[in-house]
């Protein structure tokens, strides 16, 4: 394993600053909050079309340019840093991860290369509302009818389930418990018996959404993966996808730290800038300390996730934790050194202290990562 | 997860790992483990006859050009030689000040006449030095430094006092930073001067330390003699001296340093295991929270290694703040984890266990080498540009 970013992967972090500075500039950011959808089409299409993200870890026999996750962990750190308002991370991260992970060929020829075109854009619908992370949250059903299956119950904290134009639904067998009976289904956005609510959220630079089932009917092929084995593919598929949110929470946490610094050099109080003093000065000290080790440990799980080694559930998990703790304390860090004008509105710190708990939460916390690795560890 | 290898690293590593095994389980085993921090004051005469034949077989100062003695190698060479040094259970490097803080200054600023003098028996172990920098009044502030230095005929005259100075006791040289100018701001009237330890006018005091060990000494210098021409850079330059040589720690060690964190974290968790306490989800969390904690220290090394070359990257700058850190919440969270247990001694009058030893231990880990403050002075000022205090 290489401990350091590739020329090309610098790159490529410096194509997608340029880009985002432009596209996301915190005037963009403002307006994409403001809509029900939460982004904005046109930069989702220059994204997809002209930059080919969406395509970049898609492999190639799919119409992707099958690279890997040593690529895709700058461009999420940028994006991060820009908060970009996207369904990027829900397509790419959760849905086609999950295609890519449990699809059979026939699915994989079928939806892969629309999702690399950026034409169709799939998520994950896994949690439900007794918000538990593991397999016991599966709570929605699903029966034999017919030939295909019907899928009943309700499905919450939906990345972009109301504008995904396709579903990947974790359901149990009916009287099943735990991991066992869990299977995953495809499901179209459109399909009849879904309901599908946008929740308002703190955080309005992140989409989530409701999704009632009600006696969804869909046929035989739209079985995901073995039956009854759709836990561990959701887990693995969670795992790539907690990686990549590692990786974004490093580079929205070094974006508070620059702003912090940024500050800290012109604003003036008892005569001399406020970053000479050690209070100061100090804190900001640590959120550097705390923003390279996050970028260590989201590196290393991102390698990992490239080779294809073992040990991605623990690397995946320390990540998490680690970089989830490290942007909440640059974020809230950001807003004590700004002072009053770091608590208003017009200002952007509040946009990235918002980003950094909803992100904290998603796919699970830094608790909920700690107990996954101490039971990787065997204890 | 290891360090990015070829061929030639790989065989030398091999060879560093042969090497150590057949003297560490031969004629030296009984060094095993010893003298490592909290423990340097023992087994002296028998770490130094041990630093002798490192010498001898060419594994001293490996890091050096091969000009003066060393073996040229590179940042990861060392790392790796460092790793295998632990991991062979090596005792603690008598001649590591020599080695890693003396050496690299004559080297960069000595004269051919001090290079030819001093850095051989350091090489082959024959000279040990000690450090003489921090005074009562001269902590964090080193550049108030008040031991003076004057020159009378073709001598220095040294008069005041040291403290801290690690292995004084036993130690032949000190390089002392002595006021040499009076008059001048307080940064240009330093010198470095390289002193003789074992002579009239010299005393050492060992400071006895809270785990009950003297590791470091108070010295007395009163009347010492220097010879004139044994000033490092200059006679008023020795601050920029002193400096240049915070610049040439290369992060060598931070691998065999966290083998051995490995190896203290291993008994916590089996502490945790014995206890019950691993079934608790409270120390649950901060089990896994330290364990992730020093993975994500060896991520920083080795990210810090392969910037090899580069400028003082941010991955070093971070990297005493952090381990220094890391290790001594371990050394609390070991104490934690033991409940009442972690009072009882190995025995009167002060017998500590080995686990007791680095949780006191761990409490100098973030004061010495330049305390959390200094560190987080430097990452601020050096790593975010941040302006610096108006002195």
């Amino acid at each position: 394993m290489e401990f350091s970013f590739s020329e090309d992967q610098d790159e490529l972090r410096r194509a997608a600053r340029r880009f985002l500075e432009v596209q996301s500039s915190e005037e963009r950011v403002r307006s994409a909050m403001e809509t029900e959808r939460g982004y904005d089409p046109a930069t989702w299409e220059q994204l997809s079309e002209e930059l080919a993200w969406t395509a970049l870890t898609i492999p190639e026999a799919y119409g992707g340019l099958g690279m890997s996750y040593l690529e895709l962990h700058p461009l999420m750190e940028e994006m991060g840093r820009a908060l970009l308002c996207s369904p990027f991370f829900s397509t790419i991260c959760l849905g086609a991860n999950a295609l890519l992970l449990a699809g059979s060929e026939g699915q994989k020829q079928r939806y892969l290369p629309e999702i690399a075109a950026g034409t169709t854009k799939p998520t994950l619908a896994y949690a439900e509302k007794n918000n538990r992370m593991d397999a016991l949250g599966v709570e929605a059903t699903y029966s034999r009818s017919g030939s295909g299956y019907a899928l009943h119950g309700e499905k919450r904290y939906v990345l972009d389930g109301h504008t995904a134009e396709l579903l990947v639904v974790a359901a149990r067998s009916e009287g099943s418990t735990g991991a066992e009976g869990v299977s995953l289904f495809l499901v179209s956005g459109d399909a009849q018996g879904l309901e599908r609510r946008w929740l308002p959220t703190m955080d309005q630079t992140r989409r989530l959404a409701s999704v009632v089932l009600a006696d969804v009917a869909i046929s035989d092929d739209a079985l995901l993966g073995e039956e009854g084995r759709g836990w561990e593919l959701c887990e693995r598929t969670l795992d790539l996808a907690r990686i990549a949110l590692a990786a974004e929470q490093v580079g929205a946490a070094e974006m508070c730290l620059e702003m912090s610094v940024e500050y800290a050099k012109v604003r003036k109080q008892f005569g001399r800038p406020i970053g000479s003093f050690q209070s100061i000065k100090h804190k900001c000290a640590d959120m550097l300390m705390m923003v390279e080790s996050a970028r260590s440990a989201a590196f290393y799980a991102s390698a990992l996730a490239a080779q294809g080694d073992d040990g991605l559930s623990e690397a995946a998990s320390s990540a998490k934790a680690y970089c989830s703790d490290t942007f909440f304390h640059c974020a809230a860090e950001n807003i004590q050194i700004h002072g009053g004008i770091g608590f208003t509105w017009e200002h952007a710190a509040h946009l990235y202290f918002k980003r950094a708990k909803s992100s904290e939460t998603l796919l699970g916390d830094p608790s909920f990562h700690r107990e996954r690795v101490a039971r990787c560890m065997g204890l | 997860m290891e360090l990015q290898l070829n061929e030639r690293e790989k065989a030398f590593r091999k060879e560093a790992r042969t090497w150590l095994q057949e003297q560490l389980t031969g004629p030296f085993k009984s060094l095993q483990g010893r003298g490592a921090s909290g423990d340097q004051d023992t087994y002296v005469e028998e770490r130094i006859a041990w630093g002798k034949v490192m010498g001898a077989a060419g594994w001293n100062c490996i890091g050096w050009p091969k000009e003066f003695g060393g073996r040229g190698c590179s940042i990861k060479e060392e790392a790796v030689f460092n790793e295998e040094y632990v991991r062979a259970n090596g005792p603690g490097n008598i001649g590591h000040i020599g080695e890693t803080l003396l050496g690299p200054t004559l080297i960069h600023f000595g004269s051919p006449e001090q290079q030819k003098r001093f850095l051989p028996p350091i090489v082959s172990c024959d000279e040990i030095w000690c450090q003489g920098y921090s005074e009562p009044g001269a902590g964090s502030d080193l550049a108030n430094v008040q031991t003076k230095a004057s020159l009378v005929g073709d001598e220095w005259i040294i008069e005041g006092q040291k403290i801290w100075t690690s292995g004084a006791q036993y130690s032949d040289w000190c390089f002392v930073l002595c006021r040499t100018d009076a008059e001048a701001p307080k940064h240009r009237g330093i010198s470095y001067i390289l002193v003789p330890m074992k002579q009239d006018g010299v005393e050492v005091r060992p400071i006895k330390q809270m785990g009950g060990s003297s590791e470091f000494a108070e010295v007395f210098f009163d009347g010492a003699k220097a010879e004139k021409d044994h000033v490092v850079g200059g006679v008023n330059n020795g601050w920029k001296v002193a400096m240049g040589t915070l610049a040439f720690e290369r992060g060598a060690s931070t691998l065999g340093q966290q083998y051995l964190f490995q190896k203290e974290f291993e008994q916590v968790v089996a502490v945790a295991k014995r206890t019950g306490a691993a079934e608790d989800p409270i120390f649950r969390q901060r089990i896994a929270d330290a364990w992730i904690g020093l993975k994500i220290m060896r991520v920083n090394a080795l990210r810090m290694l392969e910037h090899e070359g580069a400028d003082l990257n941010r991955e070093a700058l971070i990297s005493k703040l952090y381990w220094s850190n890391w290790h001594r919440d371990l050394g609390k969270l070991a104490m934690d984890l033991l409940g009442p247990e972690a009072e009882l001694l190995d025995g009167a009058p002060y017998q500590l266990t080995a686990m007791q030893k680095w949780y006191l231990f761990s409490r100098a880990d973030t004061i010495y080498a330049g305390s959390n403050q200094i560190q987080r002075n430097i990452i601020g000022e050096r790593g975010l540009g941040l302006p610096k205090e108006p002195r």
